[in-house]
């Protein structure tokens, strides 16, 4: 199914938590929603869901315009961080829930419905568990539970909010790889909230990168890393440096010297470079570089972090080096970051 | 899990490594003991020292069994009230928020606060033929003081505060993601509220149900206003042994405060159990 999210503007008594949001999801997308908290991310999968209204806007599954109808109707599976699990209930009637609330002639026939449990405790590999409480599950079993029960329902979309956020780092990355199969397998259109860039460049097949109530830029893992569009999605997806620069005729300049980068179609002015640490080629001498002292130097796994001052005004940058690099030793360290992007000075 | 050796026999369980277990129980029986088990072991010595014929011709007095019944009677009506409405109270304290939330919230503890007689002596004004209630209730032949009913309407005014105390606060707890994900996989608003809400509330409601039923079948001062305390009608078990009493009949007090007594632990117990099994399943 196929969901298409409109010029949705969502207000919590007067404060606005999503400005004008447009989203289209392909059928049988896996798309992250990455932001950090604040971003309105879990409000937009609430949004999908039907767990909150739109100020404005409205919100499409196929043709249909889901906006006028209740969560009931909707039918969509939602997964909850704290998975929300009825706990005086089995798991097979935590899973069979779904089923056994309908009405007359939807209702499959309780043989039927416990089949059906049975079948996907099975897909979610917790064969036997079928009489246990939710009380006598670990963390990760009552996730895979909560999935379960979601998907019993056959929804047209599965949303997760943060589904993993309260499972411990071994735990997760196991359920990730495992929730990437169980899409390959059945095919739903997913959307899942995260805060964890790992999880969302790993799992998703198109991550909506998110800041203040804005969607910032929406691509696939590639996109979203080697060319982001703006300030907040280079610095929040992985790590950057920046530095404010000037840019004039077309040559980029630090204080009063050119680093010898060409940017021929910036605009002439104040701006800010960006580049990854681990971008950069170290320089010997200095006709056209970055230069700086360096102010600390640190030891992260299997390279090694510098920073570096530069310049008068003292601007600190980091910049990643092999660990038995010899520059670590010097005091004074040239540079050229390989691939960068400017963004102006708003 | 590893079988102990057959040699070891019955253990406590270690209670954690901070000490000060066997102080604490040591001083909890001791205090119980005191306060609640010698008082009460010297009203089964009285009552023992009666004979088994005699305490039977006692207990089986006409007028005894139906005090009896009558007591635990409109206890067991009261309380089954107070359980549909404190919930209905407390729902409403906890999910609404209105001007003078407060002041009803204050307003659920004065039957524990007010003097039981008092409560009483305003009942039956109210209830009386000639007062503001009863007086519109007359023409629906509904006589409500001096009567079984008014006993209930006592009860149900004296046990309202447990059912609400025991169950507000588990209320506040009940996590809204848990109706949002039974509204998602398709239930309606009455099905969340039959078949996911109230039986996580279960063992609350029961706690708050035994709790109200128990201070319905002691409470003397309000009811013996309103009763009416009619023989065989409206006169509850308390309220005869302190007629035996004054009587200086003390052989038959004893027997139905034995009895009372019997009667009180054995529900009590039951409802007990019935709690720890649904603990048990719902951790």
């Amino acid at each position: 199914m196929e969901v298409r999210v409109v010029n949705v503007r969502k207000e919590f008594e007067r404060f606005p938590a999503l400005h004008d949001v447009s989203l289209d999801i392909k059928s049988g997308e896996l798309i992250a929603l990455l932001g950090p908290s604040g971003s309105g991310k879990t409000t937009l999968l609430r949004l999908i869901a039907g767990l909150e209204r739109p100020t404005k806007g409205a919100i499409f599954f196929g043709e249909e315009d889901a906006s006028q109808k209740s969560i009931q109707e909707r039918n969509v599976g939602f997964v909850f961080q704290h998975y929300a699990l009825f706990r005086h209930m089995t798991v097979a009637d935590n899973i069979g829930f779904g089923l056994k609330v309908r009405h007359g002639a939807a209702r499959p026939r309780a043989q039927e419905i416990r089949r059906r449990a049975l079948e996907l405790l099975d897909l979610v590999q917790l064969s036997g568990l079928e009489k246990r409480y939710p009380a006598q599950l670990s963390g990760g079993q009552r996730q895979r539970v909560a999935l379960a029960r979601a998907m019993a329902i056959e929804p047209k979309v599965l949303l997760l909010d943060e589904p993993f956020g309260a499972l411990d780092a071994q735990v997760r990355r196991e359920l990730r790889r495992w929730l990437r199969e169980i899409h390959d397998r059945t095919g739903h259109t997913t959307v899942f909230v995260t805060h964890d860039q790992e999880e969302a460049l790993e799992l998703a097949d198109r991550v909506v990168v998110m800041s203040q109530g804005r969607i910032e830029q929406v691509g696939t893992a590639d996109d979203i890393y080697d060319t982001p569009n703006s300030p907040f999605v280079y610095s929040f997806i992985g790590e950057s440096s920046s530095l404010p620069v000037k840019v004039e005729n077309g040559e980029v300049w630090i204080a009063d010297r050119p680093i010898g980068l060409q940017a021929p179609h910036a605009p002439s002015g104040e701006a800010v470079l960006y580049f990854r640490p681990h971008d950069v080629d170290l320089l010997d001498g200095c006709s056209g570089c970055i230069a700086g002292t360096v102010a600390a130097s640190r030891r992260v796994a299997g390279t090694r972090r510098v920073e570096l001052e530069i310049g008068g005004e003292r601007q600190r940058v980091e910049i990643e080096l092999p660990v038995d690099h010899p520059a670590a030793q010097k005091s004074r360290v040239a540079f050229r970051p390989r691939r960068w992007k400017l963004f102006p000075v708003a | 899990m590893t079988l102990a050796p057959a040699h070891a026999g019955w253990r406590f369980r270690q209670p954690s490594v901070i000490p000060g277990f066997g102080l604490t129980l040591g001083f909890s029986l001791a205090y119980l003991t005191l306060i609640i088990l010698i008082p009460l072991s010297g009203l089964i010595w009285r009552s023992a020292a009666l004979g088994w014929t005699d305490f039977w011709a006692l207990a089986t007095d006409r007028r005894t069994l139906k005090a009896l019944e009558i007591s635990f009677g409109t206890a067991f009506i009261a309380a089954a009230v107070n359980v549909v409405f404190g919930t209905l109270v407390a729902w409403v304290l906890v999910r609404y928020r209105f001007p003078g939330r407060r002041v009803v919230d204050a307003m659920v503890d004065l039957p524990f606060a007010l003097p039981t007689a008092v409560a009483g002596i305003a009942l039956t004004t109210l209830y009386a033929p000639t007062g503001w209630l009863g007086k519109l209730l007359m023409p629906l032949g509904l006589k409500v003081a001096y009567t079984p009913l008014g006993i209930v309407v006592a009860l149900v005014f004296i046990g309202l505060p447990f059912v609400v105390r025991t169950v507000q606060p588990i209320m506040e707890e009940l996590d809204k993601e848990v109706e949002e994900a039974a509204a998602t996989l398709g239930a309606s608003r009455f099905q969340i509220i039959t078949r996911v809400l109230l039986p996580s509330l279960a063992p609350a409601i029961i706690t708050g149900f035994s709790l109200a039923f128990a201070r319905g079948v002691g409470e003397y001062g309000s009811v013996i206003f309103i009763a009416g305390n009619l023989p065989y009608k409206s006169e509850i078990a308390p309220l005869l042994i302190v007629i035996r009493l004054e009587e200086y009949n003390y052989p038959a007090a004893t027997a139905i405060a034995a009895i009372m007594l019997a009667l009180s632990f054995a529900m009590l117990l039951v409802i007990n159990l019935v709690q720890t099994w649904s603990r048990k399943r719902y951790g």
